[in-house]
């Protein structure tokens, strides 16, 4: 499987401080937001491997924003760093007094992308939201993702607002690695099947180290737009209290009178979340239906995997 | 005193805090003018929030019972005058706590101590750890020995707050010349009687849960019958450890007898927190009514080292959480069994509770109650 390891070459940029070493250690390497005052600034660029579902490998790198840095990176390593790049996503500190230089240097790299990878994809992270007053967010955020949106021309770039304090982080990189998934349609279609046959509300898949949403189904309406990027935060802090434990948590099941969630180990390579409202179904039987598909699911996650849907038998 | 003031905002990494429904939380609170502590009406037992300016006391309270995050409370403004917090209405903690302004003038003849240290349960005295403390220790000493002068029956907490920013020898150090220092001046005072309990708390972490909670225990006149329930559950249900939990505070009521290990009690706060969290997601109304935790609210964890948590629910706040292996689990029916005798034990217990309070007879004798024959009778081999 290794051997057809897909690498994907993902550039992290921004200036100094504006928190890109901070988000990827959150997701990718299990700090929690307050370690993340003990880093120290990035010296030129710093390469991580991950592994994500089993053959998709990130390539990340973070580049350091301090200004000598980025001058290289324009000039004396510009093919190094610009070529084949899958994904460019620059962060933004929403709090810099330095805007017009952020836009000179964002404006400079979009121009080296577009030479060397104009397929890339671009994301902009306006972050560390946290530090905007409540009432404030939505209207500074609109402000600088109509700025960047006309900056970026004849690019396009998507915008998502971030803090390494809530949710929002986890919202921002799952539609960020959704763009770099394979067979994601593929796995979206058997996941519909999958959730209708066992009769569920809603199924979430997610990555097993990260806890990023990587598909979802949905079949009754829900109240809360930003739940997936909350059960990604919550179950994954639970993971990091686990761990103080040496352990790691293998299966959930919460329920209340309206719902019942399970949450379990799929393939080798994620977690599903199970939704169900039906109390009449017993929990004995969703879980053997999550079994049940798990060995489909493993199958798909192959690059080449079976290219028929999910046929299943029910309890 | 810079120390705090500098430091770039703190914060906590559980940002799911504000999906928590207001409907969930904590009822009126009341900010009362010290006018209006003059009447003795409420017989409610307190519990007073005391120390410096700054010491940490607003946020102890925010934290713990009303689920601020750590980092929130950098926005507390100075408390100028008495905040009464009644927070019976959502949590199983009838009390009390009300939260001082940093200076106390017990010379100020509006401010009537004696009324409010009779009706006194529990005082905490919050030190700030990460500043000088003498003045604080002056404080102390002045504070408790008024106190106990009114009502010795008050139980003194000394809080050593702020000790996320000590290193762990530091604060050994730190509570042993603390301990050291406030007790020498007790002695001095011929006031040898006057016991004070230290803790070392930080509201970053799960250690101001844990002290709150053995503050708040001390408090409850049925704890003996409680933990004598608590007991004969486990051993019968092949349980390694048990909590009842308030579930709003985190804070645990009791436990049974086996020594409490900070990790496992970290790990069941924790397992509330996912619980709450997924069903305000999940398990209200589609108009966002109900709440989230109801007489059907119930978790299993699994671990892979085969532990499994196991969380159900007592009655409107209170939550048992329990850790076992998975072999025991296998007997789930004997558990559920088992449970639904000591859920029931529970109910009695606090029914008498609360009869005995309204007729303002003595608190309820600790007598491990004829009602727990229902758990110890229970045949082993249910499943
Ligand atoms: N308030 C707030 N602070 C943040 C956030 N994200 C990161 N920070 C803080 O910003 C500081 C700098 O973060 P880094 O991740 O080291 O910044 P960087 O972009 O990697 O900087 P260079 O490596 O120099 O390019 C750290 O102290 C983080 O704790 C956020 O969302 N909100
Ligand atoms: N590092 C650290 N800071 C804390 C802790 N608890 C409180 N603080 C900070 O201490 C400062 C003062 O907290 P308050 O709760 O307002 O103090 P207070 O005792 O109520 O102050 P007054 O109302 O003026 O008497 C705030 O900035 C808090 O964030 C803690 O456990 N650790
Ligand atoms: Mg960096
Ligand atoms: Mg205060």
């Amino acid at each position: 499987m290794s051997s057809t390891a897909m690498k994907k070459k993902v550039l992290l940029m921004g200036k100094s401080g504006s928190g890109k070493t901070s988000m990827r250690s959150i997701i990718f390497a299990n700090y929690i937001a307050r370690d993340t005052r003990r880093l120290g600034a990035t010296i030129d660029v710093e390469h991580s491997h991950v592994r994500f579902l089993g053959n998709l490998v990130l390539n990340l790198w973070d580049c350091g924003g301090q200004d000598t840095f980025m001058e290289n990176y324009f000039t004396s390593q510009r093919d190094n760093i610009f070529r084949n790049v899958e994904v460019l996503i620059y962060v933004f500190d929403v709090e810099s007094r330095e805007l017009e230089k952020d836009m000179h240097y964002y404006q400079s790299c979009l121009e080296a992308i577009l030479q060397n990878s104009p397929d890339a994809k671009v994301f902009c992270l306006v972050h560390k939201m946290d530090l905007v007053q409540e009432d404030q967010r939505d209207l500074i955020f609109k402000e600088r993702e109509e700025d960047l949106r006309r900056l970026s021309r004849p690019l396009s770039c998507t915008c998502f607002r971030t803090s390494i304090w809530d949710e929002t982080l986890y919202k921002a990189w799952s539609s960020i690695v959704y763009q770099l998934i394979p067979n994601v349609q593929q796995l979206e279609t058997n996941l519909r099947n999958f959730a209708q046959i066992i009769e569920a509300d809603e199924v979430l898949l997610f990555e097993r180290a990260t806890f990023l949403v990587i598909s979802h189904y949905q079949c009754k309406e829900q109240r809360d737009a930003h739940r997936f990027e909350k059960i990604s935060n919550i179950i994954k802090q639970f993971k990091l209290s686990c761990s103080k434990l040496a352990a790691s948590f293998q299966s959930m099941e919460v329920r209340n009178s309206n719902f019942a969630a399970f949450i379990d180990v799929f393939t080798s390579n994620t977690y599903v979340m199970v939704i169900m409202s039906d109390p009449s179904i017993p929990s004995a039987a969703t879980l053997i239906n999550i079994r049940n598909a798990r060995k489909h699911f493993e199958k798909l996650e192959r690059v080449d995997g079976p290219k028929h849907s999910l046929h299943m038998r029910m309890r | 005193m810079s120390i705090q003031y500098d430091e770039e905002p703190l914060a906590d990494s559980y940002g799911v805090a504000d999906s928590f429904p207001k409907d969930f939380g904590y009822g009126e609170e009341d900010e009362a003018d010290m006018e209006d502590c003059q009447a003795p009406s409420d017989s409610k037992p307190r519990i007073l929030l005391m120390g410096l300016r700054r010491s940490g006391k607003s946020s102890i309270q925010k934290v713990v019972f009303h689920k601020m995050s750590p980092n929130e409370t950098l926005f507390l403004e100075s408390t100028n005058k008495i905040y009464k917090d009644d927070i019976s209405s959502s949590s199983f903690v009838n009390f009390q706590i009300w939260d001082f302004p940093g200076q106390v003038d017990f010379f100020d003849p509006t401010f009537d101590y004696e009324m409010i240290f009779r009706g006194t349960g529990a005082l905490i005295f919050v030190i700030d750890a990460q500043d000088d403390y003498v003045e604080a220790l002056g404080r102390l000493h002045l504070t408790v020995t008024r106190a106990y002068r009114v009502n010795p029956d008050i139980n003194f907490e000394v809080f050593i707050h702020k000790v996320d920013g000590l290193s762990d020898d530091h604060k050994i150090e730190t509570q042993r010349d603390v301990h050291q220092r406030a007790n020498d001046d007790l002695v001095d005072a011929s006031l040898e009687k006057l016991h004070l309990s230290f803790y070392l708390t930080s509201i970053y972490d799960h250690s101001i849960f844990e002290a709150f909670s053995k503050v708040v225990q001390k408090l409850i006149p049925q704890l003996p019958t409680l933990e004598n329930l608590l007991n004969i559950f486990i051993s019968n249900s092949g349980i390694e450890k048990a909590f009842l939990f308030d579930v709003v505070s985190k804070i645990y009521i009791a436990t049974d007898s086996s020594p409490v290990d900070m990790q496992s009690y970290e790990l069941c706060c924790d397992m509330i927190d996912v619980v709450i969290d997924v069903s305000c997601i999940y398990g209200l109304k589609e108009d966002g009514s109900g709440s989230a935790y109801d007489k059907e609210s119930m978790a299993i964890i699994k671990l892979n080292n085969t532990t499994v948590l196991y969380l159900k629910e007592v009655t409107k706040f209170l939550a048992l959480v329990c850790i076992l292996r998975e072999e025991s689990f296998e007997r789930k029916g004997l558990i559920d069994y088992n449970f639904h005798c000591f859920r029931k034990a529970i109910h009695e217990v606090f029914e008498v509770g609360v009869a005995t309070q309204r007729s303002s007879g003595p608190p309820p004798a600790a007598t491990p109650c004829d009602k727990t024959v229902a758990l110890n009778g229970t045949p082993r081999n249910t499943v």
